[in-house]
């Protein structure tokens, strides 16, 4: 990739940081949860947004950024008040920003309509003069010159860069004269020319670089020694150019310094070619002075020793800058940023090390070593060192979930519009840490929920009224860890599943037998069912073909449940449960008809050895177990896997008691538990497609292949 | 000799634009991403240029180039002053702080070079 290419995905990336960064201070000052900061950290995110789209001559996003700018400009000048209207056009308009930003990056389709909109409305509220959308309001972007490293039309075909000629920025088009121009300028610079670093000698320099140049330096307001003050400035010089260039272009070597000093060009009128450059005469006390050709003072030495002589007092040295260095660097280069990649490969790596580190375990206790011997304790620390760098490095993987929370924000606003519901979005824990494809992949699900809890969750607004309830809905998102699992929660405080009328559709669409006895939570685990939606109308919004039998399927498939609760009058809560990392695994190892089996740890409630008595049978094969009062059925993993053709006796196994979603418990029989361990998942799929029970494999301590259980896979298919 | 040059610009995409420029142009280049920042690089470094944001969180570039200038230490180093638009009002309050001349954003890269060219020593 070359350097521009790179730089521009830089820019795309810093581009998503400012968009969130927008949207949440956007969000805190609508809840009016924010400080006098806010307000200038949005107006930088929009301002920083604009300069780099200026830099990659990004026209449209310049545009919209900084009209948005203008208006952010004026709110924070205090010239006009953010009030609710104000706030929702300005997180349409964050919306809008995010579009064209990913429209510059990914191409597509734009709707240019609805950004002349918004833009209009931007306009409208900064009062700026009504340029239309189409016309560039911003200052137009003059674009990277291709020089050197930005040699930017050979990799990035989108990337067209603007060259703008000397002429072009000297506002003096192309008026090249043929023959050499003599210009007298006078220059006296003034104390505040130095103080600002400028230097005298290095702008004589860039005039002499212009053509030829007669310098004459006047020293007669030095004064004596004793007067002089060291930050004076007493020299001042006449310069005869002869140079064919403008006078533009002169005065532009003064242009930092116009206000610093004295300076004046005056152009002579112009002389035949053949014109022989004579020194104008010299007065007196004006001695030619020759340029120093190195770098050396062109100050007196005596005043450079004063100068030395204050510099070297360190009593004298100002507090500010000290004061402002002891202040801890709070974010300055606390981050780097790493290729994906890598890290993928470092967690592989240390897949393989916790492999091998349990297989050397094994070996050393097969050896029958002493477990207080050096190399069993060595063994130990090993052990503990492996799961730490394990630990650290699926830390690296870790991410907030703010990102997909502020995401979902997005997703309420567009939802709310459409149905014409007023929502407000609460959500908590967005520095709650999961790993990077659990998110990523937990955003198609969460915006079907958020969705549906717009639309269906929430009811009108005039029937939140009759209800006694605010006319704005509150839809809360809430994360949090909760042993050793991501707990996400999606809440509306609406009416609560309609249950007759879920029963209802349920058997219409046959999905269960009429005059069914159901508990509240069966019929709310209905709408998981395959196909069901209790949308009567398929409306915009959330009939998209996707159901919560979607939702549920990609939420398993991430290691994750979901349930449901829902309270009459009150709303409704989806709960998932999502693993941390996608990579490994805390499994409790047992033997089933001589075969090796992981059942994740997570899953498991207790384990324990049926009694004669608790085990009861129930129909013709099932057998449950009675535990503190209520029966658990009874699964015989051997059995289901297809290990073996016969159930075994419960009375010679182990019942391992599962918890699978929506807290339904069940017994899983197994032959006998060898131990606990933490295993790496390696995926079967590729391979193998997926095969009924089994989520994955992992390698075992002695080398062995052990497929890890699909718990709630075998517990649903007991069921059905 | 090599010319080292400060940048203090919270913007990523700016920092490593002026980093490529100014690299191609056989300079050294340290980064800073605010005026506290570029402080904090200042107490171990003495660049030649340094290259300042104006509008930056912590401490934004007008407090930058008066804590520069403010420093015995540092205060002869030449400040150039990115803005991106050519508004006056900031450029005129920089200057009266001390910036010894600016830079217009999107700058290109000639012009950029140019500029710290005319401040150097």
């Amino acid at each position: 990739m070359d350097t521009m290419a790179a730089i521009k995905q830089t820019f795309f990336q810093e581009c998503e940081e400012q968009l969130a960064e927008l949207e949440t201070g956007l969000l805190a000052i609508e809840s009016e949860e924010h400080d006098p900061d806010t307000i200038n950290a949005v107006f930088r995110a929009v301002h920083s947004i604009k300069g780099g789209a200026g830099a990659f001559g990004l026209e449209e996003l310049v545009r919209f950024a900084h009209t948005f700018e203008t208006t952010l400009d004026l709110v924070r000048g205090g010239q006009i008040q953010p009030d609710a209207g104000l706030l929702k056009l300005m997180l349409r308009s964050s919306d809008i920003l995010a579009d064209l930003v990913r429209y510059s990056r990914d191409g597509g389709e734009m709707d240019e309509s609805r950004v002349a909109q918004i833009h209009d409305e931007l306009t409208r509220a900064a009062n700026l003069d009504a340029a239309p959308a189409a016309k560039p309001a911003a200052p137009a972007p003059a674009a990277f010159e291709p020089v050197g490293a930005f040699d930017a039309g050979s990799a990035d075909d989108d990337f067209v860069p603007i060259t703008i000629s000397f002429d072009d920025i000297l506002g003096d088009g192309g008026e090249a004269s043929s023959a050499e121009q003599i210009y007298v300028v006078s220059f006296r610079p003034k104390p505040e020319l130095y103080a600002k670093a400028n230097d005298a000698i290095k702008l004589l320099r860039e005039i002499r670089a212009l053509g030829n140049a007669d310098v004459a330096c006047d020293i007669s307001d030095v004064p004596l020694l004793t007067e002089l003050d060291p930050e004076g400035a007493y020299l001042s010089w006449t310069i005869r150019l002869g140079a064919d260039v403008t006078e533009a272009q002169v005065r532009e070597v003064f242009e930092f310094v116009e206000f610093d000093c004295d300076v004046s060009v005056t152009a002579e009128p112009k002389v035949d070619p053949d014109f022989e450059f004579v020194p104008a005469p010299i007065d007196e006390t004006r001695q030619a002075m020759p340029l120093p050709v190195d770098d050396g003072p062109i100050i007196p030495e005596a005043v450079l020793a004063k100068i030395a002589q204050v510099n070297a007092d360190p009593a004298k040295a100002p507090p500010a800058a000290a004061a402002v260095q002891a202040q801890p660097a709070q974010q300055a280069q606390t981050t780097i940023r790493v290729d994906l990649d890598r890290v993928d490969r470092l967690i592989d790596l240390v897949g393989e090390l916790v492999i091998n580190q349990s297989m050397l375990s094994q070996r050393v206790t097969e050896a029958g070593i002493a477990r207080l011997s050096e190399v069993a304790v060595g063994l130990d620390d090993l052990e503990q060192l492996t799961r730490e760098i394990q630990d650290s490095v699926m830390a690296i993987r870790a991410q907030p979930v703010r990102p997909i929370f502020q995401r979902m924000s997005r997703v309420i606003r567009e939802v709310a519009d459409m149905v014409g519901k007023s929502v407000r979005l609460v959500t908590e824990g967005e520095n709650c840490e999961v790993d990077k494809t659990v998110i990523e992949r937990l955003a198609d699900p969460l915006t079907h929920m958020i969705r549906n809890a717009v639309d269906h969750g929430l009811e009108k607004p005039e029937d939140r009224i009759k209800a006694g309830k605010p006319e704005q809905g509150v839809v809360r998102m809430t994360a949090a860890h909760r042993s050793g699992r991501v707990i996400i929660e999606v809440s509306d405080d609406g009416a609560g599943i309609n249950r007759a009328r879920v029963k209802e559709i349920a058997v219409k669409r046959g999905v269960i037998e009429p005059g069914v006895p159901l508990s509240d939570s069966e019929i709310d685990d209905l709408i998981f069912a395959p196909g069901f939606s209790t949308a009567s109308t398929v409306s915009d919004v959330s009939g998209r073909g996707v159901g919560m039998d979607v939702v549920k399927r990609s939420i398993q498939a991430l290691g994750g449940r979901i349930s449901i609760s829902s309270k009459p009058g009150q709303g409704t809560t989806f709960t998932l449960s999502l693993p941390l990392t996608l990579a490994v695994l805390d499994g409790m190892v047992v033997t089933v008809a001589g075969q090796t089996l992981v059942v994740p740890l997570t899953a498991i409630v207790e384990t324990l050895q049926p009694k004669g008595p608790e085990v009861h049978g129930l129909g013709e094969r099932a057998k449950v177990i009675a535990i503190r009062g209520s029966f658990i059925p009874l699964i015989d993993v051997g059995y289901k896997l297809g290990y073996r053709h016969d159930e075994a006796d419960p009375l010679n196994s182990v019942a391992i008691m599962v918890e699978s979603e929506n807290r339904v418990q069940s017994a899983l029989m197994v032959d006998g538990i060898i131990g606990q361990q933490q295993v790496v998942i390696k995926s079967l799929e590729t391979n193998y497609g997926q095969v009924f029970g089994v989520a994955a494999a992992t390698i075992l301590g002695d080398g062995r292949v052990a497929v890890i259980l699909d718990v709630d896979a075998i517990v649903a298919g007991n069921r059905s | 000799m090599t010319k080292t040059v400060l940048t203090v610009d919270d913007s990523r995409t700016i920092r490593e634009m002026l980093r490529a420029a100014l690299t191609e142009a056989g300079m050294n280049v340290l980064q800073a991403e605010d005026g506290v920042h570029g402080l904090e690089v200042l107490d171990g470094a003495m660049p030649d240029v340094i290259v300042t944001d104006i509008n930056m969180p912590r401490m934004d570039g007008f407090g930058f180039i008066e804590a520069v200038r403010g420093s015995d230490k540092h205060r002869a180093i030449p400040i150039l002053v990115l803005t991106t638009e050519s508004v006056d009002d900031k450029k005129d309050r920089a200057r009266r702080l001390g910036a010894t001349g600016w830079i217009v954003k999107p700058f290109d890269p000639t012009k950029l070079v140019n500029a710290i060219n005319r401040v150097a020593a």
